[in-house]
């Protein structure tokens, strides 16, 4: 049998899990929403930001949203790792990749779902962004790279992690993550630390090149260290992950 | 080579400076039950780990149904079944989800894959709860669906690590006989158990190992003939009727913690009689008597120097 066929039998099992588990589908896709009008409805009026609040703070929630589906993604991993399924399937000569990459494939289509649901409410509130389908695409590629390279990083912290609970806590740092960047108000209104902080961690160039394509105005300045991040993120989570699901027995 | 379905020797595993497996060997023939017998710690999961490829030795060779594990583990991965010492079922996924997951990614043909599931079902009496996930199973059941999931695919070759630990009597017979149907269809099994009765039940060889090393093996029967022969047990109320009985009995010994006396002795009506007689004489009297043939636990500590509890 093929790699390719294993993993989509892996990726019908994930997506089972994910349909069978309600929890985790309020986690990624019903979490960013209510962030989204809390901070739309409540704190929104409080923040200076040039624009009406709804546009800037939808493409930093669209990054909170691909974190959010990170706990379960994690705890999944770990809960196959920790009961004996990954050595159930590794002692059938099941291809290596297709365990880790079923789960990275379904963590990247539930962010796509919650991501979709989460634009959807945005523009009930609102929303109106200047992009065009070519930006629109612009979008969707961003929002996959980012899912591939946090999902690569969340299956090496869930292999790594001695329990379902220490791994939904380990991804916690990745949820927590977007508040400290640009994605909720600008970094240059933050205080000094936290500031710099915001400016030079790897979301705030991939929210603000999500905000470029959205204003139709993507720049250079901010795609470039986007990918960048997106491509080394996804390189070390691969290898991390790889060499701890073949350490680990 | 031909006979033999596992073929181990000088096998040395540790993890970092500690040694868990110091050079074990030990051979098994085809279409027979091998029992790895020891407490917990001893090395029985190491040594299934790095029987079925999950791990690799440090040292010594390991053939599984002819293939080194070195260098051909693919090969001995077609060709065994493994079930894990937790049930590694997938809970999210109901009975007959779980069972068609493992003919998806088995060789067993798209075509067949129906009956298999089937078939295996209605012999694990699943049936009626296949429709239901696994996580509403009770302990029992999960391991029945877990060893049904292990022989999709028909491996020659089984590994069973503790198939048994944590069922109740009832389960642990009803897996004790499905073993026993395994056996009777030529199938290889080797078994790890820390309940020497389920060695004495099942094995037709049994190996000892205790902190990395197989301290005996032989065959439950030759094990037992290493110890000391069956013998009477009195147990007392009082220390001082214990004392009072030693004095008198003076080739049994005491065991104060317990308050009984071991009496060697063969258990016929004969010697039983006059030991009784005895305390008579002596206006003793037990408050219990009974007659104790050697089974593995007495293997154990006679081979170990301690019981199979106190290595907890």
């Amino acid at each position: 049998m093929s790699t390719k066929s294993h993993s989509l039998v892996m990726l019908r099992r994930n997506s089972k899990h994910i349909a069978r588990n309600p929890t985790s589908v309020f986690n990624a896709v019903l979490m960013p929403i209510v962030i989204m009008l809390m901070f739309v409805y409540m704190f929104g009026d409080a923040f200076e930001v040039g624009v009406d609040y709804i546009d800037y703070a939808t493409p930093g929630l669209m990054l909170l949203a691909v974190c959010y589906g990170l706990g379960s993604t994690a705890t999944a991993v770990n809960s196959d790792m920790t009961k004996g399924i990954i050595n159930r399937f590794k002692v059938m000569d099941v291809s290596r990749g297709a365990v880790l990459t079923g789960h990275v494939v379904a963590s990247v289509l539930t962010n796509l779902v919650a991501i979709a649901a989460l634009i959807g409410v945005a523009f009930l509130l609102g929303f109106n962004p200047a992009a065009s389908l070519l930006d629109w695409l612009g979008v969707v590629g961003m929002i996959v790279l980012l899912g591939f390279a946090a999902g690569w990083l969340t299956v090496a912290l869930g292999l790594s992690a001695k329990s379902p609970e220490t791994a939904g806590l380990a991804a916690v740092p990745l949820v927590m993550l977007p508040f400290f960047s640009s994605a909720i108000v600008p970094a240059e209104k933050m205080g000094p630390g936290l500031r710099e902080f915001a400016q030079y961690q790897p979301f705030t160039p991939i929210i603000e090149t999500l905000r470029g394509f959205l204003d139709g105005t993507p720049s250079a300045g901010d795609v470039i260290p986007a990918l960048a991040w997106c491509v080394g993120i996804a390189l070390v989570g691969y290898l991390w992950a790889r060499s701890t699901f073949k350490k680990r027995a | 080579m031909t006979n033999s379905a596992i073929a181990v020797s000088g096998l040395r595993k540790a993890y970092k400076d500690k040694v868990v497996l110091d050079g074990i060997d030990f051979e098994v023939r085809a279409g027979t039950v091998f029992s790895l017998l020891g407490p917990n710690g001893a090395g029985k999961t190491t040594t299934v780990n790095v029987l079925t490829t999950l791990m690799k030795a440090d040292g010594g060779t390991v053939r599984v149904a002819g293939h080194d594990a070195a260098t051909e583990a693919k090969a001995i991965r077609a060709a065994i079944g493994v079930t894990g010492q937790f049930a590694a079922v997938d809970e999210l996924l109901t009975g007959q989800e779980n069972l068609q997951l493992m003919v998806d990614l088995s060789r067993v043909p798209a075509k067949d894959g129906q009956r298999v599931v089937t078939d295996l079902l209605e012999r694990f009496e699943l049936t009626e709860s296949a429709g239901k996930p696994a996580s509403t199973y009770s302990g029992g059941m999960r391991r029945k669906l877990d060893l049904a999931m292990t022989l999709v695919g028909n491996p020659r070759i089984i590994f069973l690590d503790e198939p048994t630990t944590g069922l109740d009597p009832r389960s642990r017979h009803t897996m004790w006989s499905i073993i026993r149907g395994l056996v009777a269809d030529g199938v290889t099994i080797f078994l790890t158990t820390q309940y020497l009765e389920e060695a004495d039940q099942l094995a037709d060889r049994v190996a000892v190992l205790d902190q990395g090393r197989l301290v005996a093996q032989g065959t439950p029967d030759e094990l037992k003939r290493q110890i000391p022969g069956t013998h009477i047990r009195l147990r007392f109320t009082t220390v001082a009727e214990l004392d009072a009985a030693a004095r008198v009995l003076t080739d049994a010994t005491p065991d104060p913690e317990a308050l009984t006396l071991r009496v060697p002795g063969d258990g016929g009506t004969k010697s039983l009689r006059a030991l009784l007689d005895r305390l008579d004489e002596h206006s003793l009297s037990a408050e219990e008597c009974s007659v104790h043939t050697p089974d593995l636990d007495d293997v154990f500590l006679a081979l170990t120097g301690h019981t199979t509890e106190a290595a907890k």
